[in-house]
């Protein structure tokens, strides 16, 4: 792709227009990585050293791995194991810690949704999995996270059985709390809350499920019972307690507040009174 | 074979309760004799888990991914439809089963997606129960916008995370059921074969993805919700792991695949920018509610969109059909998009794009309405492309994104081997050729919560379903088979790796097999499969073993897969002398370039039957007539 310059004249004025947004420059970066390798859950990982000299600025950083998967497969090296599915920032899936950080370098973007135009030429990456006693590792960079399923198994939900529910409008929800509980709604489930925080504490996790269904008249009749079973299931699964550090806020790709543990408190002391 | 629809008879508005008042019942101590295999945990498959559950059956449920929670309805970004008449436009369970059949361009099955239309109404109900949290008025009260292919508003939307929401609503009353211990559920398992015993699906073989171990499990209904096939073409709008394995195998045991050459191209996606692309991402076409799509006039015109000026924008869609505009069906806008980049008109880099423009609706609803509707598309798209929508058009293309074939099914959604139920996008029941906006999500949860559930049930009280185990030859059998394939794969040891094979694929499939299709470039198609698949077997490049986390071997799997349902899609395309929908024979259109229906020759089914692979797919057709009793065939105009 070659780069366009266009000369448009309006009325005696000429002026030049800058390049055409539409098109950029495609470039080769070289970059440097460090990747967790670890062939499963009993045995020690290591960091491995690779260098990549065709990043392309439009690739993504998880298409940046395929190319290396590409080259160490037709090399007959093992290829590193990562998990992804929608590439969309949706399924929450993918879940690397990048330099440190869950997620890598962009506010509120999942490490699917990271694009190598947030590098630069000779920067060396850090790739490790989301680490965390309760999120064992499965091989290299994949983790397991089926205790987060076991948190919402133990009340994140309204149990109201297919067929018996009223008509959709006799509930009527005000906008903000609906807005609100959507707010808290949109958790992805990826688990980079847990991997940021000093504790690997599930609170942000939990915490909006649980906002996010008091927030709604649906959510009122079983509000106690989830807040203490979901709390009591978070620590049986070996998550940390929350310090207010505020880490899983500042990596969550999604943006939920902090105020989810907040909520989460609040219910759980009110449950722990009234019972 | 004879494909009996059995749909029931009567007036189409009371085949369904006439139905429900026919089937048999199971009574509650019986149902938790039964056990019922739920593969796919997608708006499908979470939502069948749920209700077989709660009648009481057990049931054993399995997917792919890490969590239930992460199938690709997740994904779904703008909204689900209903018949409620909320907005007091006129809407009804008519109008919905209408705008569905004719959007198919009158290749569905009248009764299927009449009842369709009918639950669309509870399915509403039973997510707001669940607190899905859809977006509301001030009242309180559900809000509805309108989408592609209708002139009412009739969906529901959760910003435009609605598939997120709804499916997180079935994945959590799923793993209430988990809880109670009526469902047992597995993850990171893939299913590789069905066992099919004295006629009757009875059971399934499952590679553990982490430990790669083959097992068996046993049950007295399979229900199969493992989604769509778009990944056919390497790029799509899918996730990457989105395969039709499960679905092909069931083929291969026998279950007749209808309609495959069936694949929409959703016209609004952001475009390709390089070899190393690994998927395409898909803006909601809730977009195209205030979005505005243009071209140049002028071919090769290079010029900042801003700086063409108003009489040099060609907004074609507008232009061409002004009486739905930019809201047109996706196949419809999807051809356009092409003809005019083929034209020359294109715009970006590649020339392989368009303009989807909100500048006029900024200047008339604000910013901030259109960042409170579409904000977190916008973000994506600046995420991906590095460019701000709010102050240049979008640049969108069309992208494979769903497949309306698929396994047929019967009125009970069971396909041609009994116990094998199929719902959702994996079977090919409602959306004819082509499918609208929002009725997807719809689709997924019918089938689930409102369909299978019961017609499960008349299947299991009617049949005879002597116990069997999983030491049974059967299982035996299906477990070396896919072993035997697995090693084969593994040993091949090649030089070029399954992602080359799987994207050489893809080409072909989407120059010969795409938007638009004609007898030599699909007979072309057809030999180059073949000669692809020739080369796969023989240079695909493996790594590691079977006996751990293996990712590449789980792709090389699903692509072996492909490289069969690619010829399948061909073959189907190709007998298909006629334009329908999203299958647009470049033989049958009008001087315009609209599709031409033949429905004299072509009004029917096309169930594949599989027969083996040797060198070429061997597989014949067998026909279910389409009978029109209620609506009256026409040609579709959105002029």
């Amino acid at each position: 792709m070659i780069p366009v310059r266009h000369a448009v004249t309006a009325s005696t004025e000429k002026i030049i227009q800058p390049i055409e947004p539409t098109i950029m420059s495609s470039s080769d970066m070289t970059i440097h990585l460090k990747i967790w390798r670890q062939k499963n859950a009993e045995s020690k990982g290591r960091f491995e050293t690779y260098t990549l000299d065709n990043v392309n600025e439009h690739m993504s950083f998880l298409e940046m791995l395929d190319v290396l998967n590409e080259e160490l497969i037709e090399n007959g090296d093992d290829p590193v194991e990562f998990d992804y599915d929608c590439r969309e920032g949706i399924c929450g899936s993918c879940n690397l810690v990048i330099n440190g950080r869950a997620h890598g370098p962009k506010h509120m973007t999942a490490v699917c949704q990271l694009h190598m135009r947030n590098y630069s030429d000779g920067d060396t990456v850090v790739i490790e999995p989301a680490r965390a006693a309760a999120f064992p590792v499965i091989k290299d960079l994949v983790v397991d996270r089926s205790a987060f399923d076991r948190i919402i198994e133990a009340g994140g939900y309204v149990s109201v059985k297919t067929g018996s529910a009223p008509e959709a409008n006799l509930i009527p929800v005000p906008q903000k709390k609906a807005n609100q509980a959507f707010d808290y709604a949109t958790c992805i489930g990826c688990g980079a809350c847990v991997a940021a925080c000093p504790n690997s504490s599930a609170s942000l996790f939990t915490g909006a499920k649980i906002g996010h269904l008091n927030k709604l008249p649906q959510g009122q009749p079983e509000k106690q019972q989830r807040v203490l079973s979901m709390v009591a299931q978070m620590e049986k699964e070996g998550f940390g307690d929350c310090s207010n550090y505020a880490e899983c806020e500042a990596v969550c790709p999604v943006g939920i507040s902090i105020s989810a543990i907040a909520e989460m408190r609040r219910e759980y002391l009110k449950a722990l009174f009234d019972n | 074979m004879k494909l009996d629809s059995k749909v029931p008879s009567g007036p189409l508005e009371e085949k369904w309760d006439r139905h429900l008042k026919d089937i048999k019942l199971l009574s509650p101590n019986n149902k938790r004799k039964h056990t019922v295999i739920v593969v796919g945990t997608g708006l499908a498959g979470a939502s069948a888990a749920a209700s077989l559950a709660e009648l009481g059956y057990n049931v054993k449920s399995f997917c792919i991914q890490d969590s239930e929670r992460r199938a690709h309805s997740i994904a779904a970004q703008g909204g689900i439809n209903a018949a409620k008449n909320y907005p007091n436009d006129g809407d009804s369970i008519w109008r919905l089963f209408y705008d569905t059949i004719k959007g198919g361009d009158y290749r569905s099955r009248e009764a299927n997606v009449y009842r369709l239309a009918q639950v669309s109404n509870e399915i509403i109900d039973q997510a707001v129960a669940q607190g899905v949290p859809f977006a509301r008025e001030y009242s309180g009260l559900l809000d509805n916008r309108s989408f592609g292919g209708a002139q009412v508003s009739r969906t529901f939307y959760a910003r435009g995370q609605t598939g997120q929401q709804l499916l997180l609503g079935a994945y959590q009353a799923m793993m209430k059921m988990v809880h109670a211990g009526k469902i047992e559920n597995h993850t990171r398992k893939e299913m590789l074969d069905l066992v099919v015993i004295d006629g009757k699906a009875r059971g399934i073989i499952t590679r553990d993805l982490v430990s790669g171990e083959m097992e068996k499990w046993t049950g007295d209904a399979v229900v199969l919700c493992t989604g769509g096939y778009g990944n056919v073409f390497y790029l799509s709008t899918n996730a990457k792991n989105a395969n039709v394995t499960a679905a092909w195998r069931c083929h291969k045991r026998g279950a007749t695949f209808a309609n495959p050459c069936y694949v929409q191209i959703h016209p609004t996606c952001i475009p390709v920018s390089g070899d190393y692309q690994s998927k395409l991402t898909l803006m909601s076409e809730s977009l195209r509610n205030d979005g505005r799509v243009w071209v140049p006039r002028e071919k090769g015109d290079k010029r900042k969109p801003g700086s063409i000026p108003e009489h040099e924008r060609f907004y074609y869609l507008e232009e061409k059909y002004p009486s739905f505009g930019n809201l047109v069906p996706r196949d419809v806008a999807s051809r356009n998009a092409k003809i005019v980049t083929d034209e020359g008109m294109g715009v970006g880099a590649t020339g392989k794009a368009v303009y989807l423009d909100f500048r006029d609706a900024i200047k008339r609803d604000g910013r901030d309405a259109i960042e409170a509707k579409y904000g977190n598309l916008f973000d994506m798209y600046e995420n991906i492309t590095g460019e701000n929508p709010y102050k240049e058009p979008m640049r969108i293309f069309p992208a494979v994104h769903y497949t309306m074939g698929g396994l047929w099914v019967d009125y009970n959604l069971m396909s041609n081997v009994p116990g094998l139920f199929v719902a959702g996008e994996a079977n090919f029941s409602d959306h004819g050729a082509n499918r609208l906006g929002a009725s997807a999500l719809m689709q997924g949860l019918a089938d689930g919560y409102f369909v299978i559930p019961y017609t499960i049930g008349n299947y299991i009280a009617d049949t005879d379903l002597a116990a069997v185990d999983s030491n049974h030859n059967a299982f035996a059998e299906a477990v070396s088979n896919s072993k035997s394939q697995i090693d084969k794969l593994l040993n091949i040891n090649g030089d070029k790796s399954v992602i080359h094979y799987h994207r050489e694929l893809g080409k072909i499939m989407w120059d010969k097999v795409g938007i638009s299709r004609s007898r030599e470039g699909m007979s072309r198609a057809i030999e180059d499969i073949r000669a692809l698949r020739d080369e796969f077997w023989q240079n695909v490049r493996v790594p590691g073993e079977a006996n751990y986390y293996n990712k590449y071997l789980e792709f090389a799997c699903r692509v072996a897969d492909y490289f069969e349902l690619a010829e399948l899609m061909a073959l189907d395309a190709l007998q298909r002398e006629e334009s329908c929908g999203c299958h647009l024979r470049e033989e049958y259109q009008s001087e315009e370039g609209e599709a031409l229906r033949n429905d004299e020759e072509f009004s029917y089914v096309a169930a594949w039957e599989f027969l083996g692979v040797n060198g070429k797919l061997e597989t014949t057709m067998h026909k279910e007539e389409l009978e029109f009793e209620f609506v009256e065939l026409k040609q579709r105009s959105y002029k």
